[in-house]
């Protein structure tokens, strides 16, 4: 891997940029692996860079049906945090958000991270005991978290309408300053680049199309490139993760729903942060190409189309009105939409499958970027070692059977 | 927008309805007899196919009854509609 520096830029320029070599090979796949990585999104990435880096496994594929970053890698809403309310949920989110701190010196490769502070309104008086409550939580779990009164909340973002004349006006927030955004299909890039200097296959344009088992064990995957024999195989795959899983006849506590985006035309910097309502129900921020990028709650029913209705982002521009009267005449300018494999608790599923040789990393719902460097990490070490580290022990498929549930609604901030 | 012919009410907008998810779930007869897998397999499990899938939905800003729709989840295609103890049409 040729490292990025001021001289690699000055030596280039020279060169007229021609000489920038590509970021990652395009190998033909092998016949066997040691490990192979089903979906080749972010969370699939970390969990290759983290199988090499962490565990020095590098005899490894990352199979992917499409483009790099092409699924809900590249249709979030690039928001990043690790406020959430339970002990489990708090000590994976925020491992995540101290890696993600410094992922880009790590991968030599700028993902943009801006630490803008995200914050989190309350409407309601059961929202502000609730937003009190989750910030003292946090705190207890040595996560930053402020409450912030109406008149705080207007000299941290402006332009929000505090009114108090409004149907839903703003009593509080919760803020998170270490909270923010990052580029997403730069997180895909540097990720695949890091890990495939260190000698990781990454195939695309490669779709599973089923997974072979002999004895109880799953010892390979069929692709629409062929056989590939595998000792470990994990599926990374978010939307499909249902899919994949019942290739291998196990059935999961998961159900895909359209997540629909949208983004304006550009303007100039006018939101500081990032801004959600669960109420009035929008989240939004401004992409340093001067973009608003918002989203909101899920399309109620089951797909796999990668869009929704037009009512449900039309509420969504309701809401962002509501909360930004400045904003009343902006145009949008493309709206889009992923699938997202939400679980019964909000909460992800990160470990071994009841088949021998499988494992699962899904069920992130609508919440997955924020998670991406803590996901591979903590999955890259449950596939070296075939066990879970502590930080998802508790997120294994069995609490279903148990119900240790990790009820994570609220912080999730997304209605489903 | 979906537009779902209510068994009821005729053809209406998504907007007036709400999804139930997956149908032709049965409860359990006897919950003291089974294991906490088979219970969980009730309460949590799912098909969540790709393709076409039973659910049931309700007219909720209608007549607010519940019936099953035979929808794709590829195409959003709406298969079938049927009422509730009714047997599934064939497609």
């Amino acid at each position: 891997m040729k490292r990025y520096s001021i001289f690699a830029l000055v030596r280039n320029a020279i060169s007229r940029h021609r000489d920038w070599p590509p970021l990652w090979r395009h190998p033909d796949p092998k016949p066997r692996y040691s490990v192979v990585i089903v979906g080749g999104g972010a969370h699939g990435l970390a969990t290759a860079y983290y199988l090499a880096k962490e565990h020095g496994i590098t005899d490894v594929a990352v199979l992917e049906k499409g483009w790099l970053g092409g699924g809900n890698t590249g249709r979030n809403t690039t928001v990043i945090r690790s406020n959430y309310l339970w002990d489990e949920s708090a000590a994976i989110y925020e491992h995540s958000l101290k890696l993600w701190e410094g992922l880009s010196a790590d991968l030599n490769y700028n993902l943009m991270l801006s630490q803008r502070g995200v914050l989190s309104l309350a409407h309601t008086l059961h929202e502000v005991r609730e937003g009190v409550r989750r910030a003292n939580a946090n705190r207890l779990n040595g996560i930053d978290a402020e409450w912030l009164t109406p008149e705080q909340v207007k000299a941290f973002c402006p332009v929000l309408n505090t009114s108090p004349d409004v149907r839903y006006p703003i009593l509080g927030a919760t803020l998170q300053r270490r909270g923010g955004i990052a580029r997403h299909d730069a997180v895909a890039w540097g990720l695949a680049r890091a890990a495939d200097a260190r000698g990781v296959d990454i195939i695309q344009n490669c779709e599973v199309t089923g997974i072979r088992r002999e004895g109880g064990r799953a010892v390979g995957v069929e692709t629409s490139r062929g056989y590939i024999a595998a000792d470990k195989i994990a599926i990374v795959a978010a939307g499909h993760s249902s899919v994949l899983a019942g290739m291998a006849g196990v059935r999961l506590p998961i159900e895909s729903h359209p997540l629909q985006a949208l983004v304006s035309e550009p303007v100039k910097p006018v939101l500081n942060c990032v801004v959600m309502s669960s109420t009035v129900h929008v989240y939004v921020s401004q992409s340093d190409k001067g973009e608003l990028v918002l989203g909101a709650g899920i399309d109620g029913f089951n797909s796999y189309a990668q869009r929704g209705s037009f009512h449900v982002i039309e509420g969504q521009m309701a809401a962002l009105v509501e909360l930004f009267p400045i904003f009343s005449r902006m145009r949008m300018m493309r709206s889009w939409g992923g699938i997202v494999d939400v679980c019964p608790d909000a909460s992800p599923i990160i470990g071994k499958l009841p088949v021998e040789g499988l494992y699962l990393n899904g069920g992130w719902g609508t919440g997955g970027f924020k998670a991406t460097p803590g996901s591979g990490w903590v999955f890259a070490y449950t596939i070296a070692k075939d066990e879970p580290h502590p930080l998802n022990a508790p997120f294994q498929l069995d609490r279903f059977t148990t119900g240790a549930l990790i009820d994570e609604h609220g912080a999730a901030g997304v209605a489903h | 927008m979906l537009l779902i012919r209510c068994p009821w009410c005729g053809p209406r907008d998504e907007t007036e309805f709400r999804c139930g998810g997956e149908a032709h779930i049965q409860r359990p007869p006897d919950p003291d007899a089974i294991s906490d897998a088979e219970w969980a397999d009730y309460l949590f499990m799912r098909r969540n196919p790709k393709g076409p899938h039973r659910e049931r939905w309700v007219h909720a800003q209608g007549c607010r009854r519940w019936f099953n729709v035979l929808r794709s989840t590829v195409s959003h295609e709406i298969l079938a509609v049927y009422r509730m103890g009714e047997r599934e049409p064939e497609t």
